[in-house]
């Protein structure tokens, strides 16, 4: 890490007990947190709480609803600390500033101590993720409440408890000693006294921030780990919460964007003429690779949009296509010789030693898309040299800098507001979906037209063919047991995913002689991070693998993954879970097959077991699915269940049915149409177990989806003996 | 001049005869309940009643629905009759706790609301005829439970 070193908390070896606090309070950022969220009758405290003098309580949280529940499990765990009235807490997105950026997964307010050294294995990728994260509002890479709610709001929570106390003592000339903290009040034990937190609220807000307040013991909690009703919930059935292309303003206008089919195309010639014929049709503005209609109503500005025939060039792509990306892969895995991410002992010598068996097998995985039902949009107003954006993004503070960037405007003179997002999956993001350029469209527009505030809509065509792909993407495998059927060599190679420090490569069995390399192969089809970003392949090539093995050297897929594991380890403790729960061995029906896989990602171990058959001619059927998980402990489980949930219905749908396919440079799918993604129907029974292992809090938002893939496969093999090594499978 | 009648309000629509009901209800009369999707009916985010049916509101011209009388998210729990504040479509899906994203859960919501209207104890077949909306978190499962509790099936 360049910059000083940062530290975000020490999991002390053994106890599992955490050390945590405040670095010296900065009182610049205090004072401007103080000036963007306090009113007359509410007060911060901490920097992170806002307390009314009605007693509400409001956690500002760093990160953005998205739909995985984070912002009620971080608002519990503040709570929890702070000794709250739960039913008058409620939670709200921290404003888009470096005031609130979220230092408890960075350098700022957390902790002094170790170096990041002293973590091992899971947790040291994780904090190493966190690196990414620095000085952002990031939500993303399954951190919400492993990271800024254990390392952040619950500290903040339990800080300013202490201020409420100290207040209170002073207030009633008491030893704080003597005082205790209950739904939402101070108690004065000696006189029965009873003081609100609302009446102290002014009075602890300027009490100095405790540097190292106490924290609850994990037995003492009465709120985290119940599945309160989320807070999120009740304005999403009435249609009443706003997401971002929900914006309205006065005087606003509405615009129809297309782009250059062929990624970095530029736009080389457009006549606005037929789209100002167009009734209500106000402008058409020329963009980098992409040109916008601009109307009083959206509907008018698509008509525009429609009638124009704009042209743009292919920046020498046209002749790309998905097969052309693969045969270039192809010689690349054969004549590259990597960067090497693993080597342990000697694979080559192991291949030629007598009696190993030896399997080899290459796999492929397309592009996907992350169609989330809001399609991308925007809204920006460009006014008396400042820019105002209102987006659903899931890192306002990047933004604000991208789209200052692009505009020529110092941030200072951008004021990004993050609205709730409907649905997310990796996108709505610069770092890592490409949102820097339509934020940049939405940007020139609105200067265009400016005074006027524009809402920017990607129609679903264009939100699909100008996405930021999870890559297409292959590997190769070759591996070696011995006699007795022991893992004894593998030698990997594949083609490198999406930038991401969350390592995915590795795989959780032990094998005395390993080799994993990876090659790059550039292209010019954009790419992003996909739920679970690579974990999303990896876990199926590996998966895949070791059930080859398994079956070739005629062991049990199951028994020969646990022997592979560390004796007691979480994986192996996970896998046996699953096997238990979905009755591992017990007979099914003729036709179904049982496929199991394992994987751990973002700090969680995931083990999910699959029933599924395939009739002759007719399509791949998905009859159950187990889920084993272990994230640690857990702080709302019923969110913890449907965020496993809905990964594994993702993953069952990117495997049976989704592809993202480039022709002629340009992306062939424009829709739900051609690209299917799996709806009721087609819903299997889900049953996910929760496996309390006391480790570190893990993520939850993507874990479940990178079993999904291989243990489908796994059970459709079983069920047929055909081995799917090429998704999705309805191309087989 | 178009007319339709929303949520129990007559509306004069000054939109183009060709503009979908989607946009009217969002852009002209400012109900962003009902969500844009896709544009072209696959996906079932626009959900919306016109006269009693379930019709994906993007696909449908509003010179097609003049003179009828259009539900919308935000005038379920009226037209459900009672006082309350949600219809038990509504909260159904707070006891069972579906949205996650929640954005595609008003239309979901709309297209439960039109089936149980018509067949008030659905088999699990006729849900999965009637609900074929997308839903990319996955509720589907949470969806299942709370159709199924709600025909006391």
């Amino acid at each position: 890490m360049k910059r000083r070193t940062f530290l975000v908390g020490t999991a002390l070896a053994g106890t599992g007990a955490l050390v945590v606090g405040f670095r010296v309070w900065d009182a610049s950022f205090d004072r401007a947190a103080r000036r963007l969220v306090e009113t007359r009758r509410s007060h911060l405290l901490a920097g992170w709480v806002l307390i009314d003098e009605d007693d509400a309580v409001t956690v500002l949280t760093p990160g953005v609803d998205v739909g995985q529940g984070a912002q009620t499990a971080l608002a519990m765990m503040l709570a929890e600390e702070l000794d709250a009235d739960w039913a008058k807490v409620r939670a709200e997105h921290a404003p888009a500033d470096e005031a609130f950026a979220d230092r408890f997964l960075v350098e700022g307010y957390v902790l002094k101590g170790q170096s990041l050294g002293v973590l091992q294995g899971a947790a040291n990728m994780i904090f190493a993720e966190v690196a990414r994260f620095m000085s952002l509002q990031m939500t993303g890479g399954s951190t919400a409440v492993a990271f800024t709610g254990q390392y952040g709001l619950r500290v903040v929570g339990a800080a300013a408890r202490e201020m409420l106390l100290s207040a209170a003592a002073t207030r009633l000339g008491a030893d704080v000693r003597e005082l205790e903290t209950s739904d939402g009040t101070v108690v004065h034990r000696p006189s029965g006294r009873v003081l609100r937190y609302g009446a102290l609220a002014a009075a602890a807000a300027r009490e100095a921030v405790p540097a190292r307040p106490r924290l609850k013991p994990r037995d003492r909690y009465t709120l985290v780990g119940r599945s309160v009703p989320r807070l999120d919930i009740p304005s999403k059935v009435t249609g009443a919460l706003r997401y971002g292309i929900d914006m309205v303003l006065p005087d606003m206008r509405y615009a129809a964007v297309q782009s250059a089919p062929v990624h970095g195309g530029c736009l080389l010639h457009v006549d606005p003429k037929p789209a100002l014929a167009i009734k209500q049709v106000e402008r058409v503005v020329p963009l980098v690779g992409a040109v916008a209609v601009v109307a009083r109503n959206y509907w008018a500005a698509c008509k525009g949009l429609a009638a124009l025939s704009p042209t743009y060039s292919d920046g020498g792509n046209g002749g790309v296509s998905s097969d052309l990306i693969f045969e270039r892969q192809l010689q690349a895995l054969n004549t590259n010789s990597g960067k090497i991410d693993v080597t342990i002992g000697d694979v080559g010598a192991t291949f030629t030693r007598n009696g190993v068996r030896i399997a080899t097998a290459e796999y492929r995985v397309p592009f996907l898309a992350h169609a989330p039902i809001e399609p991308i949009n925007a809204t920006a107003q460009f006014k008396d040299g400042r820019l105002t954006v209102w987006t659903g993004d899931r890192d306002p503070l990047a933004s604000r800098m991208a789209v200052a960037r692009a505009i020529g405007l110092s941030s200072a003179d951008v004021a990004f507001h993050a609205l709730p997002c409907g649905g997310c999956f990796g996108a709505r993001s610069v770092k890592n979906s490409a949102a820097d350029i339509y934020l940049a469209h939405a940007a020139e527009i609105a200067r265009v037209m400016s005074p006027f505030p524009v809402k920017m809509i990607r129609c679903r065509e264009e939100d699909f063919t100008q996405d930021a792909f999870r890559p297409q993407l292959m590997s190769r495998i070759r591996g070696a047991v011995d006699p007795q059927g022991k893992l004894v060599a593998w030698e990997q190679i594949y083609i490198a995913g999406a930038p991401s420090l969350a390592t995915a490569f590795d795989i959780p069995y032990s094998v005395p002689n390993k080799s994993i390399r990876s090659v790059t192969v550039p292209h010019h089809v954009r790419i992003g991070s996909w739920r679970s970003v690579n974990s999303s392949q990896h876990a199926f090539w590996a998966e895949s693998f070791i059930d080859e093995l398994a079956h070739a050297g005629g062991t049990d897929p199951y028994a020969s993954r646990r022997a592979a594991l560390a004796e007691g380890s979480r994986e192996q403790r996970v896998l046996e879970a699953v096997a238990k729960a979905s009755n591992w061995g017990a007979p099914l029906p003729v036709g179904v097959g049982r496929g199991i896989a394992l994987a751990p990602s973002f700090g969680t171990i995931v083990a999910e077991v699959i029933e599924a058959s395939w009739a002759n001619g007719g399509a791949p059927q998905v009859h159950r699915v187990v889920a084993a998980v272990d994230c640690g402990d857990i702080v709302h489980p019923d969110t913890a269940e449907q965020q496993v949930e809905g990964a594994i219905i993702m993953g069952l749908s990117a495997a049976l049915h989704e592809e993202i396919t480039i022709r002629n440079g340009h992306v062939t799918q424009s829709s739900f149409p051609d690209y299917p993604v799996l709806k009721l129907a087609e819903i299997p029974e889900i049953e996910v177990h929760f496996v309390r292992s006391g480790a570190p809090l893990g993520g939850l938002g993507e874990v479940g989806l990178p079993p999904v893939v291989p243990a489908l496969t796994n059970a459709l093999f079983a069920a047929t003996g055909r081995r799917i090594r090429r998704l999705p499978i309805c191309n087989v | 001049m178009l007319e339709v009648t929303v949520n129990g309000t007559r509306h004069a629509i000054g939109s183009d005869a060709d503009t979908p009901l989607l946009w009217v209800l969002r852009d002209e009369l400012r109900l962003t309940g009902t969500k844009f999707g896709c544009g072209i009916g696959a996906c079932g985010a626009c959900t919306v009643m016109v006269n009693g049916e379930a019709v994906r509101s993007c696909s449908i011209p509003i010179q097609s629905t003049n003179h009828a009388e259009i539900v919308t998210i935000e005038g379920l729990a009226a037209m459900a009759g009672g006082t309350s504040r949600l219809s038990a479509v509504q909260s159904a899906w707070i006891s069972h706790q579906i949205p996650q994203c929640g954005y595609c859960q008003p239309g979901m919501i709309m297209a439960v609301t039109a089936l149980l209207a018509k067949k008030p104890s659905p088999t699990d077949a006729d849900i999965d005829a009637a609900i074929t909306n997308i839903c990319r978190c996955g509720t589907y499962p949470r969806v299942r439970r709370a159709v199924r509790a709600l025909a006391g099936t």
